[in-house]
């Protein structure tokens, strides 16, 4: 796949409808290309990642992109989880069903506010972090270097971020489930009088098999789209400086609606 | 070796390469002068396939490069090497490992022979005592040389050198001069150099292409440059100083 493009330029659209085209038709190409762009990625996988160099980067990676994430997923969790269990126990006291915030934090967590936390987090840090090295690369022709020394860029750039990126946010997810749950917990004690073992009885009560496989499979999906439309971002910058900045904001707005819209479509498929 | 064959290009509207036609010999050195936005640095990425020709085509040895696609285009590619205007070295590895990365990433050498290929392109360069350092730590003219050290790892046919003097100081920008001199008479590749410095050019290049506004307006050797009669070559050879075509013979 040819990642260096010729510089393009188009006549400004002359009325709404034009410009609307327009937007739509970029949009398509825009889509086309990312897709391409994970297709040539994962074809790269099988033959070329398990070699040494591309296992160092490999490991590189998932430390840059999960252990290093550690700390603001674990503040993130935990206080996501506080504020789920103290919204939920006020309602529920008034019930006298307080004692349910266990399984209130442990469902939202799982199926929902684990994986999207991980995902909205990592889109914000290692995807922008990515998009702006790739454009980076390309503003100082390091990409074309590459190409020309007919090493891919996207087995050399792309793959060893995707494949870690996809293994890193579903455990981080997990692990933020986790969190949650003893940030949930701590409040249940703390501010409810909801005793721990009875907390933690009820979290584990209606949690099925289900909701632990589709949240990570939420989280490994948006793993792979931040790391897709960072490195596609990043790989169009023109304009140097300038747009470097623009293609990583535009990485970072474009993950958070495709994880927000892929999120939607997925819990819509396995729940309705 | 390289042939050029009526090529015209467009970009963003602007015709930037007008029906333009060369050959460079096997063993010679092109250099290509021409003020900036002349069209210079969009000839040399046609060489690499970086940029396709609207209209004409390019041949590297007889292959078409300019039609080659897929591994095709890796195969002709392989036969270059290239020195970019930013060196284009990757940050994030040392001097050694960017000489070393094409023989890693697409070679089965073994380490040893990649170590010993790799201090040998230093020891050439004159960086053997920098190889641990990152491309941050280096001078623009160290750079340079780093990124011709990574251009000959694989032991390329062809060197394109794209602007191998800008933004150094005369005394670097002689010393790579004489590198790539150096490097094209002990290694017999074939260089072409797009550069704006006049000096520089004529102390590389067997032959010198003039591009002004996308078009060729002189290609003679250096000691018929300097005496071109052509008023674009005049006026780029007045601006630079060099008005006195016996006294640079001279020099030389």
């Amino acid at each position: 796949m040819n990642l260096t493009r010729e510089p393009e330029s188009y006549p400004r659209p002359q009325n709404v409808p034009a410009w609307l085209g327009r937007k739509v038709i970029f949009l398509a190409r825009g889509m086309g290309r990312a897709l391409m762009l994970l297709a040539s990625a994962v074809r790269t996988i099988f033959p070329h990642a398990f070699t040494v160099r591309a296992r160092r980067e490999i490991g590189n990676q998932m430390y840059i992109g999960g252990i290093m994430s550690l700390g603001v997923v674990t503040v993130v969790a935990l206080f996501t989880g506080m504020i789920l269990a103290l919204q939920t126990g006020i309602e529920l006291r008034r019930f006298g069903q307080e004692v349910f915030i266990g399984s209130a934090v442990m469902m939202s967590m799982l199926r929902e506010m684990g994986p999207f936390m991980s995902g909205i987090i990592l889109a914000a840090s290692v995807g922008a972090s990515i998009a702006a090295q790739m454009g980076t690369m390309v503003v100082s022709e390091e990409i074309a270097a590459l190409e020309v020394m007919s090493i891919s860029p996207v087995r050399f750039l792309v793959m060893p971020r995707l494949v870690a990126m996809a293994i890193m946010t579903p455990l981080l997810s997990l692990y933020g489930c986790l969190m949650g749950v003893l940030g949930g917990g701590i409040v249940g004690e703390t501010q409810l009088g909801v005793a721990w073992a009875a907390y933690i009885q009820n979290s584990t009560r209606f949690v099925g098999v289900k909701d632990v496989y589709v949240g990570m499979l939420k989280a490994f999906v948006f793993g792979i789209i931040i790391v897709i439309v960072a490195c596609h971002e990043g790989f169009g910058t023109t304009n140097g400086a300038v747009g470097v900045g623009n293609s990583t904001r535009r990485s970072v707005v474009i993950s958070f609606l495709a994880i927000l819209i892929s999120g939607f479509f997925i819990t819509r498929f396995f729940y309705v | 070796m390289i042939r050029f064959d009526r090529v015209s290009k467009s970009l963003l509207g602007r015709l930037v390469l007008n029906d333009v036609s060369f050959e460079v010999a096997k063993g010679a050195s092109l250099a290509i002068v021409g003020p900036s936005g002349a069209g210079k640095s969009v000839t040399l990425k046609h060489m690499i396939c970086l940029l396709r020709p609207d209209v004409g085509s390019v041949e590297i040895g007889g292959d078409a490069i300019s039609e080659a696609r897929g591994s095709e285009l890796d195969r002709i590619r392989r036969r270059f090497g290239v020195l970019f205007q930013s060196s284009a070295l990757l940050e994030w590895l040392t001097v050694a490992e960017n000489v070393a990365l094409p023989l890693r990433e697409k070679t089965a050498m073994s380490e040893e022979d990649i170590i010993s290929t790799v201090n040998e392109r230093l020891r050439l360069v004159g960086l053997e005592e920098d190889r641990e350092k990152h491309p941050s730590e280096l001078s623009g003219g160290m750079k340079k040389r780093a990124g011709l050290a990574r251009a000959l790892a694989e032991d390329p046919e062809i060197v394109l050198y794209d602007e191998p003097t800008s933004g150094l100081d005369p005394v670097s920008a002689r010393s790579i001069d004489n590198l790539i001199n150096t490097t094209r008479k002990d290694l017999g590749v074939t260089s072409v150099v797009v550069t704006h410095d006049l000096h520089s050019a004529l102390s590389v290049g067997t032959s010198i292409a003039m591009i002004y506004r996308g078009a060729i307006v002189e290609m003679c050797s250096p000691s018929e440059f300097v005496r071109s009669e052509n008023d674009i070559v005049q006026q780029f050879l007045k601006a630079q100083y060099i008005t006195d075509s016996g006294a640079w013979e001279i020099k030389q």
